[in-house]
């Protein structure tokens, strides 16, 4: 069984690798064909990535976000299933090449650190699991896209501002669509993250007796989800909107990269389970 | 050399940057300044064309009147110095001044290769010159084969159905800040004629509501009628940037009528939504800081050329053509021209005099071989004081100044050519 999943991984990395290069191809030619097919590879990708997720929850008999293969190719798959329900409601003008290779380099560095499947640790062994690490990488997804267009908006203003109309001039979507996906994607991104903490720190009551003890992990959770609140507080009062906004975006994310990764590498405690 | 000089003088947007053309931007009108003109000794016809890109005279000279300086002083005035504005100044003679002319008139030169405004532009500048009496025979002829050009290159190249006009390229820059422009709000200072075409562009896009502010109000009310909007008073500008989206300025005003201040104080009660500010008005009307606010974009007439600069590629090939016809009908002028140019004609004259009178005397030396070299020196020099003397007259004829910069040398030229026989053919082989 064990092979089939690394088979299957396999697959996920090519389908992921081709729906990227069909992206690119569409930026470069702006053929509607070639995003047609692009979309569907894409769609493939995501349905693929679900099948991995729920292979491994089955040979394993837990939620796979334990190990930093897992919970990476878990964000990787977060990101994906976002950007398919945001692009259901929303149609954001070559946003997918993007996030395509976005989402393909998550799965590359899935591909590097150790795929097997491992006892779960007794301290992890709850139903907390899943809702707590789930629910947290799926905000992460809600806020890498916002990421992704938080870095399109700011290409795109420059070029408006200094009036140089270059090549991603004509291929880029308007700044008002790319606000609307910061807004949409923060707020949704913000509630998750929200939702993450709150039931982190209900386990942690129950796993450790106290609901807050900062942990390093803990604290740069709450230094995120301030950065975000700051954003959202001050959108909906002063109406920090465009490049504010999308410079938050990026801000966060950074936030949000250095919790994930940082946090394990570099400053340890006692959340660094996934290695 | 020939008989009077073609100049075409002028600044353009191409090499011109905007903060020099709003100087030299004549915004009274055209009355004064063709007035002024009439001032130059040695401009014997003139015209002058201003519009938002470009301010261009085209003049014919005497040829020795060295007038070049005057009307750059009358361009520039003591604001920018002489060798300053050589910099930013073309000066085309003859042939060049005339396909300059006609490239502008078949919209080759326009900052919208292929817009059509230009021709109504370069109408209405003739229309004016020639009643004030400062055109004649030449630029007559000059501009109305400009007018026949244009017509001409509409007709044979495809130039003008994929151009795109400034208002189009506004339009293009606000779908790409805005999106959808449905619920857009527009606000038009100013009602020149440019900024009613962006309007209107916009209006066809569906944009929500139109507001037009206006110095005088009975104006901006009639504007507003064909907008369905609503007018208001100059007084409330500010006010009204609370509510609009899109600001297009063409006021007539030599001085900035919103500061950056004015507009930052906005922001906030906006909730920060973006303003798109066009700015068509020479002198600019807008705050050029105003682009250092968040979420504020400004451009200007010059600016929007780079938008149109991404449409440009298709229109290329038909303005290569659109070139070839422009070539093609300079050399035709520069024939026609040559055909009634003075110095030409009075040298084909004397050419053809000095023919029959050193064939006439050929003839008759043969005959008398006895004769000594003294006389026939003497008889030579007798066929030649005839020949000056019968040219005496018609030269004087052709060479004299007509009253009031009114010229009718081509008139004058026609007849003595008739008159003596003198076809084109054998002239339009000299070239000056």
């Amino acid at each position: 069984m064990e092979e089939l999943t690394y088979l299957l991984f396999q697959v996920v990395l090519g389908t992921t690798f081709l729906a990227t290069a069909a992206y690119l191809v569409y930026f470069v030619s702006q053929s509607k064909e070639i995003r047609k097919i692009a979309r569907i590879i894409m769609v493939a990708s995501g349905v693929l990535q679900t099948l991995y997720v729920v292979l491994r929850f089955a040979l394993a008999g837990h939620t796979p976000i334990t190990s930093q293969h897992e919970a990476v190719f878990f964000f990787a798959w977060a990101t994906t299933w976002a950007y398919l329900s945001f692009r259901w409601r929303h149609t954001v003008k070559n946003f997918g090449t993007f996030v395509s290779a976005f989402i393909f380099c998550l799965l590359v560095i899935s591909s590097f650190s150790e795929k097997n499947i491992d006892p779960l640790l007794p301290a992890l062994q709850s139903a907390w699991l899943p809702l707590h690490g789930g629910i947290s990488l799926i905000a992460y997804g809600f806020l890498s896209l916002a990421f992704c267009g938080g870095l399109m908006y700011l290409l795109l203003e420059r070029e408006l501002k200094n009036k140089k109309f270059g090549y991603f001039f004509p291929r880029f979507p308007s700044l008002d669509s790319l606000d609307q996906l910061n807004n949409h994607c923060l707020t949704a991104g913000f509630i998750f993250l929200t939702i993450g903490i709150v039931t982190g720190s209900i386990w942690a009551k129950q796993a450790w007796g106290t609901y807050w003890q900062w942990d390093p992990k803990e604290t740069w959770s709450l230094i995120t989800w301030f950065i975000y609140l700051v954003q959202l507080h001050q959108r909906f009062t002063v109406g920090w909107r465009g490049k504010r906004a999308a410079v938050m975006a990026v801000i966060g994310f950074a936030a949000v990269v250095f919790t994930f990764w940082g946090v394990t590498y570099l400053l340890g405690g006692v959340h660094s389970y996934a290695r | 050399m020939p008989g009077e000089n073609i100049i075409l003088l002028g600044v353009n947007h191409k090499n011109t940057p905007i903060e020099i053309r709003e100087q030299i931007a004549l915004s009274s009108g055209y009355e004064e300044p063709l007035a002024a003109l009439k001032n130059i000794s040695g401009l014997r016809e003139y015209y002058l064309l201003s519009t938002c890109n470009r301010v261009e005279l085209l003049l014919v000279a005497d040829p020795l009147a060295n007038i070049e300086e005057k009307v750059i002083h009358f361009l520039f005035g003591d604001r920018i110095p002489l060798d300053e504005a050589h910099r930013y100044l073309y000066l085309l003679y003859g042939q060049e001044a005339v396909h300059h002319l006609f490239m502008v008139a078949a919209s080759l030169d326009s900052m919208v290769v292929g817009e059509a405004q230009i021709l109504g532009q370069l109408k209405e500048a003739y229309r004016h010159a020639a009643r004030f009496g400062c055109t004649g025979p030449l630029l007559n002829k000059l501009l109305h084969k400009s007018f026949s050009l244009a017509k001409r290159v509409r007709t044979e190249t495809a130039i003008g159905s994929s151009a795109v006009s400034i208002s189009y390229a506004a339009v293009q820059l606000a779908k790409k800040i805005f999106g959808n422009l449905k619920d857009k709000k527009v606000l038009l200072i100013g009602a020149g004629e440019m900024a009613e075409l962006a309007a209107e562009h916009l209006v066809g896009q569906g944009v929500d509501e139109v507001i037009v502010v206006n110095r005088t109000l009975a104006r901006a009310v009639d504007l507003a009628k064909r907008f369905r909007g609503k007018a208001v008073s100059s007084g409330e500008l500010v006010t009204q940037l609370k509510h609009v989206d899109i600001i297009i300025s063409s006021t007539n005003a030599t001085d900035i009528i919103l500061h950056k201040d004015e507009v930052k104080s906005v922001m906030r009660a906006r909730m920060n939504r973006p303003l798109f500010f066009i700015d068509i008005a020479v002198p600019r009307d807008l705050d050029p800081r105003l682009i250092e606010i968040d979420n504020v974009y400004l451009y200007d007439i010059d600016d929007l050329s780079n938008v149109v600069e991404i449409n440009k590629s298709e229109r290329d090939k038909e303005a290569v053509k659109a070139g070839r016809i422009v070539d093609e009908e300079t050399l035709k002028f520069q024939r026609w021209h040559q055909g009634v140019a003075v110095t030409p004609t009075i040298q084909a004259l004397k050419k053809k005099m000095d023919e029959i009178a050193q064939g006439e005397l050929d003839k008759t030396l043969s005959k008398m071989p006895q004769i000594t070299d003294i006389d026939r020196k003497t008889l030579a020099r007798m066929a030649e004081a005839m020949v000056a003397k019968i040219l005496h007259d018609p030269l004087i004829y052709l060479k004299s100044e007509s009253c009031a910069g009114r010229d009718n040398s081509d008139l004058k030229v026609t007849l003595v050519r008739e008159l003596f026989g003198l076809t084109n053919e054998e002239n339009g082989q000299k070239s000056d």
